[in-house]
């Protein structure tokens, strides 16, 4: 087991370089950042020169991704255009996505194997059929269109939320915009579970626990649910990632000033330092879920044993 | 920051379970008392006067800040402020004199010194202030910001510090137009703080306006009070200003719908046609110093060879600006007919219909003049455009098919968009563009100089399709040189005139500026930069 970490972490370096060279490359090919800071005119050519010299712009690019990525072993994450440290707009943004993100996994964890484990125990009754056709209306309406009627009846209608989230962004504001975040990937993870229940309930293991009399509870909850648990513990872990870094469309709609809006902002300005760096964090938060994941699967089911 | 968001993932755990029957708290009011809140956009550019030049950034320091003049909100006439006078003999040599008695928000007083050594500071090349070339007239602009190499000089040769209240400006050429540019905010004074602690001041700028910022988290709320100190005429008349960023004006718009915000200055496309019914009279529709316009690549040798201005004459006359603009922008733009805008007014040099039969929709006469100029190089119009921002897409497509239409040729024009502005900046000032292009232009100051010179002077800053021509550039230099300012701005119309016969860029609209305001607010209005007059407003 140790030795699988070790090995597992040894990977994520080339998949670490890889993927931050990738992304400075790509904002890069988008040109010169410097030209769209001056409104809809163009910079000086003096004070362009200066300011590209500030953010090493007028340097090569592998010796600006050299430059970059030595800077951030030493916990420099470069400046943004408006002068803000990357670091303190991360400090500022992450912890808010973090919130949002639990909120969303919460939900598809509660709710999400609840119904699951439901419907897979009832299949082909009614609770089954009507959960089916929900998840798929909910698979198929875009989170911003199920964003934006929440809001709408919600907020406005009802009064029963603000429609926008406080710039401290407390759990309680989150809930409707972790629901609508985690609205897709719940009806993912109730089919999950439900085809994988409904598959492993006929497995001989399960008969054995029957035979041996064991409640009903402990059936569905010990030997069933556990090993039940592997595909969707494997979607959850990845969407894990896919939620912070995805969420800009939720964080746009109920203005949350998360990863997903300084990504934005970042994107818009083509503001190398911000984009890689919330990237350059993004792609760690992948690697350790999935790495994670991996763990997982031994604890859920004993007979998958690593070297 | 840290610590204290641990806090409240735990309280917000608790939350969590609490909260998960479904009530997130009622909407209550937007803000206390006396302040209000305001929707707000983050700020591109660290906020020091000379490195802002978006709506966004000028709108705080329009708050914070009074320098020599100030814009009258309604007239945009510019009016002394701190200046007593402003005096010169020849345009070239100016004498400035300040009233007395006015002091920044952290008792500081306001001295000669603190514009000069402003200036200074926003000219130097050394501190990389993007709209350092405001100071570009001064004598010895060319030493502390040349245009290659380092710089000569630390500070400008044509300012001279003569007691407290006094200094003087040299100017490099003859402008009459100069003391009427001193009300942007790039000429503001500043404290010695701003100098001392630069870091502390950019966490929380001081100024000498009406309003001090009390507490500001960037990216998120700016929150200002009403500074009981200010010497001023134009106090303000509320409590405060909450300014909260906003990363999509729709929802703004909703929050102002939900009681959760009191004044949206910018209402998105997607609602103007529900507006009206949604806020009555307390929606703000006015004319702002804004224009659009198409302009043109003029380093490409197609769109400069003889006989052109008859394409792009026939161009402007394919444009049904009165449809687009009832039905893009339900009346938020008003159809262009000169090349400057309405708020500068009769005085100030916007003459309507200057452009003439040249801006009036005529497809017969549209599809003849492009005949005769020779057709559309390459067969085929890309109008190139950023998709990023605005609602550029759906006016840049209704154009397209305006001509498209006139010309009787479906293929006669396509949008060409780009994805961020940045880009769009980069392939124009790389000289890339392959047709027509979008050209926005928010004024500066008002004045007619603002709206010719910077966009078709030769190798100006703006002139982003590099026009050239010597008349023009001849009758500008003179209105800058003449001191009777009717005069001037007569010259000035003349120099527009060659722009209409040239058909230099295709003037499109005028833009309007838009807002919203909730129940709380009497007073609410625009000034002609389309910024809230903050100052104005009573909160009941």
């Amino acid at each position: 087991m140790g030795r699988y970490v070790v090995r597992r972490l040894l990977q994520m370096v080339p998949v670490f370089v890889g993927a931050t060279l990738l992304i400075f490359l790509m904002v890069n090919v988008m040109g010169d950042p410097i030209a769209g800071l001056c409104g809809e005119r163009q910079c000086d050519a003096a004070t362009a020169a200066q300011l590209r010299s500030e953010f090493g712009l007028d340097q090569p690019l592998w010796q600006q991704y050299a430059t970059y990525m030595g800077n951030v072993f030493t916990g420099d994450f470069g400046t943004a255009f408006n002068g803000q440290p990357v670091t303190e707009l991360m400090a500022a943004a992450f912890p808010v996505t973090v919130r949002l993100t639990i909120v969303a996994i919460l939900f598809e964890l509660v709710v999400g194997i609840s119904l699951g484990v439901l419907t897979g125990l009832s299949r082909g009754r009614p609770v089954d059929t009507g959960v089916l056709l929900l998840t798929l209306v909910v698979i198929s309406v875009p989170t911003f269109v199920t964003g934006l009627v929440l809001q709408l009846l919600l907020g406005v209608e009802w009064g029963w939320i603000k429609p926008s989230v406080s710039p401290q962004a407390p759990f309680d504001e989150l809930i409707v915009p972790g629901l609508v975040l985690a609205s897709v990937s719940l009806a993912y993870v109730t089919r999950l579970t439900r085809t994988s229940i409904a598959e492993n309930r006929r497995s001989d293991y399960v008969r054995t626990a029957v035979a041996k009399g064991l409640p009903r509870r402990r059936v569905v909850v010990r030997h069933l649910l556990r090993t039940s648990l592997i595909p969707v513990v494997t979607f959850i872990g990845t969407d894990i990632g896919a939620l912070m870094g995805g969420a800009i469309v939720t964080e746009r709609i109920f203005n949350i000033h998360g990863v997903g809006f300084q990504l934005y902002q970042g994107i818009l300005r083509q503001n190398t330092q911000t984009v890689v760096g919330f990237v350059t964090v993004l792609v760690l938060v992948f690697l350790v879920a999935n790495l994670l994941v991996d763990l997982l699967y031994a604890v859920l089911d004993p007979r998958i044993r690593y070297a | 920051m840290r610590g204290f968001t641990h806090t409240r993932w735990l309280t917000g755990a608790a939350a969590v379970v609490l909260m998960a029957t479904g009530c997130g708290g009622g909407a209550s009011g937007a803000a206390d008392g006396g302040m209000l809140t305001s929707s707000w956009g983050d700020p591109q550019n660290p906020l020091e006067p000379a490195n802002t030049n978006e709506v966004q950034g000028g709108k705080v320091l329009d708050m914070v800040f009074r320098g020599l003049k100030r814009y009258d909100p309604r007239t945009g006439e510019a009016q002394n402020m701190l200046a007593r006078s402003i005096d010169t003999t020849d345009s070239r040599h100016y004498t400035v004199r300040l009233r007395d008695g006015w002091t920044f928000s952290n008792g500081e007083k306001v001295t000669a010194r603190s514009f000069t050594d402003a200036w200074n500071y926003g000219a130097s090349l050394r501190n990389k202030q993007k709209n350092a070339y405001f100071f570009g007239y001064i004598e010895g602009y060319d030493q502390v910001h040349p245009e290659m190499g380092g710089q000569h000089a630390d500070t400008l040769s044509g300012l001279k510090v003569v007691d407290d209240h006094t200094f003087t400006v040299t100017l490099n050429q003859k402008f009459s137009g100069f003391p009427d540019t001193l009300g942007y905010a790039a000429f503001a004074p500043l404290p010695r703080a701003f100098f001392t602690d630069h870091a502390g001041w950019l966490k929380t700028p001081v100024g000498n306006g009406p309003y001090a910022i009390e507490s500001y988290t960037k990216g998120s709320q700016m929150t200002l009070r009403k500074w009981n100190g200010y010497p001023g005429g134009d106090k303000a008349l509320n409590d405060g200003v909450i300014l909260k960023v906003y990363t999509d004006s729709n929802t703004a718009y909703t929050d102002l719908m939900a009681g959760n915000l009191d004044l949206a200055d910018d209402i998105p496309a997607a609602q103007l046609k529900n507006v009206r019914t949604d806020l009555g009279d307390r929606y703000i529709n006015t004319p702002a110093g804004i224009i659009q316009t198409l302009a043109f690549p003029y380093y490409d040798q197609r769109w400069n060879r003889p006989g052109m201005e008859k394409v792009r004459t026939g161009l402007s006359m394919a444009i049904n600006r009165d449809q687009i603009t009832k039905t893009i922008f339900q009346r938020t733009r008003t159809p262009a007919t000169d090349w400057t805008s309405p708020v500068l007014g009769a005085d100030g040099g916007f003459k309507a219909g200057l452009c003439g039969r040249a801006c009036t929709y005529d497809p017969a006469a549209a599809k003849r003049l492009v005949r005769q100029g020779g057709g559309i190089p390459g067969g085929s119009l890309r109008l190139t455009y950023n998709a990023d921002t605005g609602s550029h897409r759906d006016w840049i497509d209704a154009v397209c098919n305006s001509i498209n239409h006139a010309l009787g040729d479906d293929n006669a024009c396509v949008g060409n968009p780009v994805g961020t502005f940045a880009d769009f900046r980069n392939q124009m000032a790389q000289h890339k563009m392959s047709g027509p292009f979008r050209a926005g232009w928010q004024m500066d100051y008002p004045l007619i100089q603002n709206f010719l010179q910077p966009l078709y002077f030769t190798g100006a800053s703006s002139n982003d399709g590099q026009w050239t021509n010597s008349e023009f550039d001849e009758l500008v230099d003179r209105a800058n040189a003449e001191t009777d300012p009717a005069k001037s701005v007569a010259t000035f119309q003349q120099a527009e005139e060659v722009v209409r016969d040239n058909m230099a860029a295709i003037p499109l609209w005028y833009q309007n500026g838009n807002a919203g305001y909730s129940q709380r607010l009497t007073g609410v209005a625009l000034n002609p930069f389309s910024v809230p007059v903050y100052n104005e407003i009573k909160v009941s």
